[in-house]
């Protein structure tokens, strides 16, 4: 017992380091489950004041290039509203969406955190669970989709977003209305992405638009950017679409959060059917 | 002993928060990132105890983590520099001859031994933190050349604060 303490106390160093390495290597191993079982990462109170603080000295900065944004998306809605009234409704019967409700609603919060240059990025907005934002809900710029909630405090959230290596967001192509699973990839650049599992046997154009599907969270027909090239995946059979995102992800500052009212039954639907297999 | 204190926590606090604020958005796209906050584990006094020293290695590295939304990535980076520094302080430094409450600083100390110094330390805690962060080895070469640019940014912007803010050896 004696020569055991002795031992310990002499190679201290290196069993303190076993000890604290073997409790960070935890942590890391078992960080999904625990970002969501712990408070300590950016929705954390604390870190968000401190973040927010701090964004309201850059938010100034960058508010030019935010009213321009604010600008290009206003003149963009105008020009949506005039097709509506200025059709010619004399001739066309007015039909009502029968479903009755509206399905999807915004809801707009500020970025006081963001960041592209990690492996895994993620943002955090100044909104929380006050104001309704729960997990797993999607969010969108005006430009395109940003990401998915992870966590959220009364006050925060953080988002994981779509530069993130475990962020999967279906996607389709507009003309040929092939969709697929929309990835980050192995760039680690803040422009590009990757639309996976698209059939062999689609006729992809450069150029090509891509929007989101509305098979997950986000509402369909949301643009996420257009093709830039395709290559042969791993597979044979399927596609590797290189995708320009037409989010700018290094100058986001302010993003809506997509409530979707119907999420709940639409999941407990499907799993209904999954279960009946 | 409370001026040692006072200075290491207000040396805690500006270089965290300048990491924080400033390094985690500088360097170029996301291969190389300087991580100049592991100069406040460096210049803790040379006579620190091994187990405060990994305790106050730890918490600083979840400090870090919960800013970054890594967490424990560089709690365990912190860990490995503070072994490291605990085995090159034994190997050149005969803990007699040094005050406990010294500072190991430019100006305290000679360059010659500053500069492996910080050179070796930085070089553990930047390959520990990208090989977890990728947490493979398949993109090995990858790691390999952020480790090695990111060590040279860190020990650089390490340089400049050190030039900044050096003294002359006060005492004897």
């Amino acid at each position: 017992m004696k020569n055991i303490w002795i031992l310990l106390t002499k190679y201290n160093d290196v069993f303190l380091f076993i000890l604290f390495f073997g409790i960070s290597l935890f942590l890391v191993i078992t960080q999904n489950d625990f970002q969501r079982t712990t408070s300590l990462n950016s929705s954390n109170s604390v870190i968000g004041k401190i973040y927010q603080q701090a964004s309201q000295v850059t938010n100034y900065l960058q508010l030019t290039d935010a009213n321009k944004a604010l600008l290009e998306e206003n003149n963009k809605l105008r020009q949506e509203l005039d097709q509506y009234l200025l059709a010619d409704t004399s001739t066309l019967q007015l039909v009502r969406d029968t479903a009755g409700e509206v399905r999807y609603s915004y809801l707009p919060a500020r970025v006081i955190n963001n960041s592209i240059r990690q492996k895994n990025n993620y943002i955090t907005l100044s909104r929380g669970a006050n104001d309704g934002i729960r997990k797993g809900m999607g969010v969108i710029s005006p430009q395109g989709i940003v990401g998915i909630v992870l966590n959220v405090s009364d006050h925060f959230s953080t988002v994981q977003s779509l530069l993130h290596s475990d962020t999967r967001i279906s996607a389709e192509l507009v003309e040929s209305q092939a969709f697929g699973s929309l990835v980050w990839g192995d760039e680690y650049d803040s422009r590009r992405a990757v639309l996976r599992d698209i059939p062999n046997h689609v006729e992809v154009k450069k150029g090509e638009k891509i929007v989101t599907s509305g098979y997950s969270l986000f509402p369909p027909g949301i643009q996420v950017g257009e093709v830039v090239g395709t290559s042969d995946g791993g597979g044979e059979s399927f596609l590797d679409i290189t995708v320009a995102l037409s989010t700018e992800f290094h100058k986001l500052q302010y993003v809506y959060v997509v409530i979707d009212h119907f999420n709940t039954e639409k999941q407990l639907l499907e799993a209904e059917g999954s279960m009946d297999d | 002993m409370i001026k040692v204190l006072l200075h290491n926590i207000l040396r805690f606090m500006v270089l965290v928060g300048m990491q924080v604020f400033l390094f985690k958005n500088m360097g170029y796209y996301n291969l190389i990132t300087p991580y100049p906050y592991i100069l406040f584990l460096l210049l803790l006094p040379i006579g620190i105890s091994n187990p405060t020293l990994y305790i106050i290695a730890f918490l600083t590295g979840l400090t870090v983590d919960a800013f970054h939304d890594t967490l424990g990535v560089h709690a365990a980076a912190c860990v490995t520099l503070a072994w490291m520094r605990i085995i090159f302080l034994r190997i050149t430094l005969e803990a007699e001859n040094h005050d406990a409450l010294t500072t190991p600083r430019l100006g305290m100390v000679s360059f010659r031994w500053f500069l492996p110094y910080i050179l070796l330390t930085t070089l553990f805690h930047h390959l520990t933190l990208y090989l977890l962060a990728t947490f493979t080895f398949r993109q090995f070469h990858y790691t390999l050349f952020s480790t090695i640019f990111s060590c040279i940014f860190t020990v650089l912007i390490i340089l400049l604060f050190s030039l900044l803010t050096y003294r002359r050896r006060t005492r004897k």
